[in-house]
């Protein structure tokens, strides 16, 4: 066999591109949280960052294009992976089956998922594809929708104005909620995806199981910490 | 004492089963959970029932026969022990015992209690040998093996192919099974000249019989009789991921007429 055909028919060829898809994936959202946490700074700051990403259209398709591959393997192996896990057992147990040792995390890898999947085509309407529809402004603002919300003068002039977008947009309390109940399972999900892909890969032994299983759920809480600082402190009219 | 057995009763493979409940004789305490059905299995030859058929050999432990899931966890309440090792005092009397059989599509059930597991045989026969010069036995250490790695081989070795970590996880995934026979030989230096044709036989058998895939809950490693290790299927990966990047750059592959070049 082909080491391409073992890499997408084997079922340790698929853990393995779920595992190297799920690592590039993490790494985005450690990307996207700092970029994000920019809000915090004066407001031209995250316009600059939000213009320095959208001024160079051809590096932003390819960017874009390169995580809707990345995105695409993930959840195909995840489908094709579940899909046989559950075929594997037909008949289940009538007696309580408990976890014994396995996470709450590790159970529902799959749902925690799916509703990540589901935020995230939400998130692209909010934000980057500004669907008017799901732009939930307060009905007294200034703007219709968030495609009004441009910056008006300075160097980042005729680009969409971010900081204002932000702040319109989670000022509505179901917004906020729902961004923070996805964020959750995107930690709770990371928890235990950001230490089995290292025995995906094959580099988790011993006493680095440990260190690795803990660094996880730090990592996650950290990162559960800052993506949840952003609506909240919008909605708390911290940041204005 | 005495507890209630809620049993999987099932004639023959791939007819419908049922749980059936049977009051126990007076137990002893002290005998094992299978004594415990023999005791119950004697009850229902003197009734004119049939009795329950489930798998059982050594009895000590080590051959990896006895199967069995109590209250939904394969092999009973406690830790490294196989159902065999596992006693009646660790239940109170008057206890609701359910007890079925292995759960998985490659392990269908031929009768009752008894489950096919030969899907683990036929995974053997893949790649889990080595290729040694039959006649008399070498000489002791000629192979140099060093402690670590002949400590790891038999702890891997320590497997007794039973299949309560493809019971237990909620994928019925095989791969610490499979793991730990890949591991006992990939560490030894006898187990190298088939290293990397092993680990994707085995994992291709592994697949073809339609067990799941591993999501790394550690269920397997938890209700594991000998206590394998979640490690081995570290290694196993790896393995696998070398003898993929072997493949590509087509290493150990002879000429099609099977001379050199």
């Amino acid at each position: 066999m082909k080491p391409l055909q073992l890499l997408f028919q084997s079922s340790i060829g698929k853990k393995v591109i779920m595992g190297a898809t799920g690592a590039l994936l993490f790494l985005f959202v450690i990307g996207h949280l700092v970029g994000n946490l920019q809000i915090f700074l004066p407001k031209e700051r995250i316009n600059a960052y939000g213009h320095l990403l959208h001024a160079n259209v051809g590096l932003l398709w390819c960017v874009r294009l390169g995580l809707l591959a990345i995105v695409g393997l993930h959840v195909w192996s995840a489908v094709t992976l579940n899909a046989q896990n559950k075929s594997a057992r037909p008949e289940v147990y009538a007696g309580a089956q408990g976890p014994y040792g396995a996470s709450w995390a590790s159970r529902y890898m799959f749902m925690t998922g799916l509703v990540i999947a589901a935020f995230v085509v939400y998130h692209l309407l909010h934000f980057t594809l500004q669907a008017p529809a799901v732009n939930l402004l307060p009905a007294n603002h200034e703007a219709k929708d968030f495609t009004q919300l441009v910056v008006t003068s300075g160097p980042q002039q005729g680009y969409r104005d971010v900081h204002r977008m932000l702040v319109a947009g989670f000022q509505q309390p179901l917004v906020t909620l729902f961004y923070l109940v996805a964020i959750g399972l995107l930690c709770i999900h990371l928890s235990h995806g950001s230490q089995a892909m290292f025995q995906s890969l094959g580099v988790q032994e011993g006493v680095w199981r440990r260190r690795l299983d803990a660094g996880s759920k730090v990592l996650a809480g950290l990162i559960f910490a800052g993506y949840a600082i952003i609506p909240l402190a919008v909605f708390l009219r911290l940041v204005q | 004492m005495k507890v209630t057995l809620k049993v999987w009763r099932q004639k023959g493979p791939g007819t419908p089963g049922e749980f059936k409940t049977y009051p126990t004789p007076d137990l002893n305490p002290n005998m094992s959970f299978l004594e415990m059905l023999d005791v119950v299995n004697d009850d229902l030859t003197a009734k004119g029932e049939e009795p329950i058929a489930f798998a059982h050999d050594c009895r000590e432990g080590i051959c990896g026969t006895c199967s069995l899931v109590i209250n939904g966890k394969p092999h009973g309440p406690h830790r490294s022990v196989a159902t065999c090792q596992t006693y009646m005092r660790s239940f109170r009397d008057g206890d609701v015992i359910v007890v079925e059989p292995f759960r998985a599509k490659p392990f269908p059930v031929i009768k009752d209690l008894v489950t096919d597991r030969t899907a683990f045989d036929r995974i053997m026969a893949a790649g889990g040998f080595i290729s040694v010069r039959t006649g008399s036995a070498p000489d002791a250490n000629s192979i140099p093996v060093s402690k670590e790695c002949a400590d790891r081989a038999m702890d891997a070795a320590a497997c007794i192919g039973c299949g309560a970590c493809v019971a237990a996880c909620k994928n019925a995934s095989a791969m610490l099974f499979v793991s730990a026979k890949v591991s006992q030989f990939s560490l030894l230096p006898q187990g190298q000249p088939e290293r990397y044709r092993r680990v994707l036989a085995m994992v291709g058998t592994m697949d073809e019989e339609g067990f799941g895939n591993c999501t790394v809950t550690g269920s397997c490693e938890a209700v594991c009789p000998k206590g394998i290790s979640l490690d081995f299927i570290t290694r196993m990966n790896r393995e696998y991921l070398s003898a993929m990047l072997h493949a590509a750059v087509g290493r150990e592959t002879a000429g099609k007429d099977g001379g050199a070049g």
